[in-house]
Formats: C-alpha cells, sequence, structure tokens
C-alpha cells in the first residue's frame, strides 16, 4: 500500500505506541460534547444532583474521624483529624472516579463504539475532565472547612505548594487514566476483572496515607510504600493545604515515573485492543 | 478516474461461541508456550488458501479475501444475503473494527451511516442531538453551526427540534439522523440499509440526496435488500457471498437480476418440472418434462424481472403416434385462465411433427406483454374430443413465474401498472 496515495490506511495490526494525537485534537469538539452530555444527564435525571457530591465527603470523612481517630486512636499528624480525612478523601475521590469511568469506557458504550468510528481515547479524556466537577465542588467544601479550622486557632499552614495543585490534579488524571484503560482493555474480553476492580480500589486506598498519615509508616516498609503512586500525591496536598506532611523531590520523581509507566502500559493495551474489541466486548 | 477504496484480499474471522473464562486459560496457555520457545498449544494449522471452509471449529470466516476497487464519484450497491458479509466489509471500512488480514487504502473522508441516530441521547433535544452526534460522526462545532438551518430544514421536523428525542417516533429519529449525515460532506459515504425505517416520502428524499452526493463527484456505497433503491440509484452493483465478491459490474440490472435469480437458489426455483417418478403413461403421450426458457434454451428461475421472450417446452415420450394428439397448456392468473395454448392450434401445416420416441416442442410467448404478477403454467394433454391424457388441475403439475419490476426502459414506466396485460405497444405519429 503505497502511503503517499492514500488518506487512510486500514491494516490488521497497529504499531505499538501508535496514538494518534493530532485525531484526538482535531475531535477535541466531541470531548467537549461528551462532556455537556454527561452533564446534562446528570442534571437532568436526578434532584440532588451535585448536592451529592458533598454529602459524600462528609459523610466518609465523618465516619473516618469516629473510627480512626476517636475509636482507633491513630494520630494525624498534629492536624485536626476532621481536616485530615477530608483531605484525603476529596482528592481520593477524583482519582477512584477516574478509574470508574475509565474502566466502564468501553462496556459501557459498546453501542456508539460498534456503530461509528472516532478516537476511542477521547471517551475516557471527556469522563477525566468530568470528573474535576465533582472535586471542584468538594474543594470548596473542604476549603470552606480550612477556613472555619484556621478562624478556630488550628496550627494550619498553607505553603506555596499550593500552586502545585495543578499539577498534582494532572498527575492523578494520567494515573486514572492510564489504570482505567488497563482495567477496561482487560474486562473487554475477561469481565471477571470488573468485580475484581472494587477490592483493587478499596485495598489500594488502604495503601495510601488517607486514613494515616506517611510518618506513621514503618522504615523498612517505605521504599515498597513509596512505589505507590498516589502516596506523594496525597501528602504533598497536605503539606500544601494544611501544612504538615513528609515531601521529598524522590518521592515526588518516583511517583511521577510510575504514574508514567502506568500510562504507558495503558496506551499500549489500548492500541491492541482498539480496533479489534468490538468483536469480544 | 481516480480509485478512492482499494481492497486488498480481506479477511476478518469472528470467534464463535462464548468468549469467557475459557480464553483466559487459553490465552495463558499460549503465552507460557511463547515464553518457554515451545510450540503454541493453540495455533491454527495452516490451510491452503481458497480450501477452508467458512467454519473450523470455534471460528468463522467472515469474509474470506476481498478484493475491490471503487473509483471516485461510483455509486455501487452491495447486495447479498443475510450472512454474506455485507455489513462486516462496511464495518471495517467505517474503522469500527480490524480485518484479521489484508489491507485497505482510503482516500478521502469517509462518512458511515451504520445505524441511525448513533449516539443519540434520549434527554437531549434535538438540536442538541444535531451537535452530539455531528462532531461524533466528525464535523467540527463550526460546521455544524453553518449548516444548522439546512439539517433542521431537510429533516422536516423543525417544529420538534427543541424536544427531548426520547420523545419522538422512529420515523422523525431516521429523519433527524439521516439529515446530519447528509450534511456531512464526506469524500466517501457508506450508508447500511438504514431506509427501511422511513415512510416512502423519505425514502425518495434520501435517495435523491445520495444522487445528489455522487452527482457533485463524491463516492456512495449502498447497501440494501430493496433492488427498486439499488437499480434506480447505483452505476455499479457488487455481490457479495460467503464471504466473497462474486460479481461486480456496472450493468446494475444484469447483476440485481443475477442476485434475485440466485437467491431463488436450487432446482425447486427453477422454472421446470420433471417426471422423475415415471408416471403418467400413456402410450400415446407421456409427459416427460415441462418447462420455461429463454430464447437460447436456458432454464428460467421463478422469479424474473425484465424478460425477453418466453418459450414453453413440453418434452414428451410417443410409443403410438396418434394424429389426435394434443398437449399444450393453460396460463392461469388469480385462479382465472387467460388462455390456453395447443400444439395444434393453427393451421396444420404449421403442425411441429410427432415421431416415435422422445419429443420435445416448444412455444413462444412475446416478451413485453404479460404484466406484473405470479402466474401458473400448467400443462395438458388430450386426445381430441375423446379423452384426456393428462387433465390440467388434477394432476397438480404446474409451473409458477412471478414476474416483477422493469417491465419497459421508459422512465414512465416504474412500478405496477393496472391490468391483466403490460404490452409495451408502439406509438408513432401518423
Amino acid at each position: 500500500m503505497d502511503g503517499r496515495k492514500w488518506d487512510i490506511i486500514i491494516k490488521p495490526k497497529t504499531g505499538w505506541f501508535d496514538i494518534n494525537l493530532q485525531e484526538i485534537w482535531r475531535y477535541r469538539d466531541l470531548i467537549g460534547m461528551f462532556i455537556k452530555r454527561d452533564f446534562v444527564t446528570l442534571y437532568k435525571q436526578t434532584i440532588l444532583g451535585p448536592l451529592w457530591y458533598i454529602i459524600q465527603p462528609l459523610f466518609t470523612t465523618i465516619v473516618f474521624t469516629i473510627i480512626f481517630n476517636k475509636v482507633a486512636q491513630i494520630p494525624t499528624d498534629k492536624i485536626p483529624p476532621f481536616l485530615f480525612y477530608m483531605s484525603g478523601t476529596v482528592m481520593w475521590s477524583y482519582f477512584a472516579a477516574c478509574i470508574n469511568r475509565t474502566s466502564n469506557t468501553f462496556t459501557a458504550n459498546a453501542s456508539i463504539f460498534g456503530k461509528v468510528y472516532f478516537p476511542r481515547l477521547t471517551m475516557p479524556i471527556a469522563g477525566v475532565i468530568m470528573n474535576l466537577l465533582q472535586f471542584a465542588i468538594q474543594f470548596l467544601l473542604f476549603i470552606g472547612f480550612m477556613l472555619y479550622f484556621m478562624m478556630q486557632g488550628a496550627p494550619l499552614l498553607p505553603r506555596l505548594w499550593i500552586l502545585a495543585l495543578p499539577a498534582l490534579l494532572l498527575q492523578m488524571a494520567l494515573l486514572g487514566l492510564g489504570v482505567g484503560i488497563v482495567i477496561s482493555s482487560l474486562t473487554t474480553k475477561y469481565r471477571d476483572l470488573r468485580f475484581a476492580l472494587g477490592m483493587i480500589t478499596q485495598l489500594w486506598m488502604y495503601a495510601t496515607p488517607i486514613v494515616y498519615p506517611l510518618s506513621l509508616v514503618p522504615e523498612w516498609l517505605k521504599p515498597w510504600y513509596l512505589l505507590n503512586p498516589m502516596v506523594s500525591i496525597i501528602e504533598n496536598f497536605r503539606y500544601a493545604f494544611l501544612g504538615t506532611g513528609t515531601v521529598a523531590w524522590s518521592y515526588i520523581g518516583t511517583s511521577w515515573a510510575i504514574t508514567l509507566l502506568l500510562l504507558a502500559l495503558g496506551v499500549l493495551l489500548f492500541n491492541r485492543i482498539e480496533r479489534t474489541f468490538m468483536d469480544t466486548v | 478516474m481516480t480509485t478512492v477504496i482499494q481492497i486488498d484480499d480481506l479477511w476478518k474471522e469472528y470467534r464463535l461461541g462464548v468468549i469467557g473464562h475459557g480464553t483466559l486459560t487459553k490465552d495463558l496457555q499460549s503465552w507460557w508456550a511463547r515464553l518457554c520457545g515451545t510450540e503454541d498449544p493453540n495455533s491454527k494449522i495452516p490451510v491452503l488458501k481458497g480450501q477452508e471452509k467458512q467454519i473450523e471449529g470455534d471460528r468463522f470466516w467472515a469474509l474470506r479475501g476481498i478484493n475491490l476497487e471503487v473509483e471516485q464519484g461510483e455509486i455501487l450497491g452491495i447486495i447479498g444475503r443475510n450472512g454474506a458479509g455485507k455489513s462486516t466489509l462496511l464495518k471495517i471500512l467505517s474503522r469500527v473494527t480490524a480485518p484479521t488480514q489484508g489491507t485497505i487504502g482510503i482516500k478521502g473522508r469517509i462518512a458511515s451511516l451504520l445505524e441511525v441516530g448513533t449516539g443519540f441521547h434520549p434527554e437531549l433535544t434535538g438540536r442538541e442531538n444535531i451537535y452530539l452526534n455531528g462532531a461524533i460522526l466528525g464535523m467540527s462545532k463550526r460546521e455544524i453551526n453553518d449548516k444548522l438551518d439546512e439539517i433542521v430544514d431537510f429533516s422536516g421536523i423543525a417544529d420538534f427540534i427543541d424536544t427531548p428525542v426520547k420523545r419522538y417516533s422512529s420515523g422523525m429519529y431516521v429523519r433527524l439522523a439521516f439529515a446530519v449525515a447528509a450534511h456531512l460532506d464526506p469524500e466517501i459515504m457508506i450508508v447500511d440499509e438504514v431506509l427501511a425505517v422511513g415512510d416512502a416520502d423519505f425514502k425518495k428524499k434520501c435517495l435523491g440526496k445520495m444522487g445528489q452526493i455522487a452527482s457533485q463527484g463524491r463516492t456512495v456505497l449502498f447497501v440494501s435488500h430493496q433492488m427498486d433503491s439499488i437499480r434506480s440509484l447505483c452505476t455499479s452493483c457488487a455481490i457479495v457471498e460467503n464471504g466473497l465478491v462474486q460479481q461486480k459490474g456496472e450493468d446494475v440490472e444484469r447483476i440485481v437480476g443475477d442476485y434475485l435469480g440466485e437467491s431463488a437458489g436450487n432446482l425447486e426455483s427453477k422454472a421446470l418440472w420433471e417426471n422423475r417418478e415415471d408416471g403418467l403413461y400413456h402410450p400415446n403421450c407421456k409427459l416427460m418434462k415441462f418447462y420455461l426458457s429463454d430464447s437460447a434454451g436456458n432454464v428460467l428461475s421463478t422469479t424474473i424481472s425484465r424478460y425477453d421472450d418466453i418459450h414453453i417446452n413440453i418434452e414428451f415420450w410417443v410409443e403410438q403416434v396418434d394424429p389426435s394428439m394434443i398437449v399444450g397448456y393453460d396460463l392461469m392468473l388469480k385462479d382465472e385462465c387467460i388462455y390456453t395454448s395447443g400444439m395444434r392450434d393453427e393451421q396444420e401445416s404449421s403442425w411441429p411433427p410427432v415421431a416415435i420416441g422422445l419429443n420435445k416442442i416448444r412455444s413462444r410467448i412475446p416478451g413485453q406483454f404479460l404484466n406484473e404478477g405470479t402466474y401458473h403454467f400448467i400443462p395438458w394433454g388430450t386426445l381430441y374430443k375423446r379423452e384426456w391424457i393428462l387433465k390440467p388441475h388434477i394432476q397438480d403439475i404446474v409451473i409458477k413465474l412471478a414476474i416483477k419490476g422493469e417491465m419497459s426502459k421508459s422512465p414512465y414506466w416504474t412500478g405496477k401498472r393496472k391490468g391483466m396485460i403490460a404490452p409495451v405497444n408502439h406509438w408513432e405519429t401518423v
């Protein structure tokens, strides 16, 4: 097939790392449309809609405060426990939402995918952006409580690290995308993994400093523990907004490295799967 | 003429049965074997090309080496039985799924209409769905903005454009979906049997629009089971059968005819009756074969469209010649006899001679005479005014012939006319 003569060449296999970013850019309006569609659906179909975004983290934070702080007496790095748990929950919610949404992409949208061609990645990307809305609402809630506690005189010290928030969000988005795509690609063929997803996410949460600070992790465990890319993200967030947390450049470096690795793995799998998954989904 | 689509040796395989946890173990097995350098227990045994059956164990070859070239400006009609592989071919062209083997080269942008209202979201209004559907099909927001009025106009549902789509009837759905697709301005447009839902008016509009698209130098691939649409719109036609392109050419008429004739299939659907049980014995005339053919002697199938002459052929065995023996047939339409015709109807000098042994005679009905409909040809034999050799309607020997479509080359003769016969009479100025 002469590459110069044809605009598109359809072949059985693609390269391993073939993402056509240009094409995704060309379809950017479509990403906007998906976001709009999901937003409108959400708004039109529920009464409390956006309110659930507030109720959920509030509820989780209260439960954590009672169980882990009051009952189990786990220390929280000298930060008011309520804020400690809320900060973790808000950040983790975004990540979990990204994974969930992305891993569902293929199976939930099989009908569209089966009838028309558009770059498949546009859907998970739209999902990840859509989740920012949820994060924004919860983040405002968090800031509200933070200001309240500060006025009460708690020893909180927001730092310049606050400016790193966009980078943290980006990293979570990429991580969520990567992991979500890996799971999505695998579940198109082996549906069992979908059930495993819930458990994996939960375990992952406990392996992240959400309900306890990083300072509590024993030294011998730390090297392994730090392989979890979310560790650095959460601690950085706490450090930035609340003043205490363990932050080190090596941690950040490891975290980003693993994130990019997972993303690459996701893209790889995605490419292998993308063109023929409609046959098996 | 430039080639806009070139398909080279396209193969597509599907796995049959349930795809589930069985394959996880198989995949792990294969992967482990490959890792160890041992032989993969699940690999396929290579078979010579052209010798595969379509189904092999749990694998099914939907496409088996398709070679096809489409020129710019062509309106290609793709016809074939259900399960022939037409939709699979379109899916691969639309990049919804990938081929197992082979390559395709495409020049220009493709827009596919494989299903109506792809991506329509029930909660959004018609207008919002135009944007969504348009974006899915590849239009930019600006393009949609520019064409919004045209699209709404074409769809004919301007009054309902701001109601959520879940309230639409299926007809409205189709109208809106096609309206969006029709304004895509792609270089190549692929349409798969979507027009079955709309009413006649709308179908005409769509076919008109597709014709318009083609006249602007664009290419259209059209899959349909409605031969009339194919005949009226397409400049070329291809039959897909069992995963292969059986034929492709510009003589749409003939190809459609072949397809219709074939889809009637086997001997049962040929206009032929044979005396297989060796019954009906009579010393003066034993009917052996009764069939309809064209002037070349080829047996017609039971459904024909355009036709030239029809020849009624009768073969019979004679042991003793009897001058009063007449053999002929009745022509019935809906239980009414149109006429009856026997071998000794004309003056004596024109009668066909009868000899001992096998006799083959035939009679001609002129073409462009009978109207569309299903006819019954019923043979009979008699010894004139003495006894019936073969009484019609009693023995239940009948050949059914359905005549449908293409009665005349006139552009003003489309569809079935009234009347029992439909002669194409010549008119001239005096």
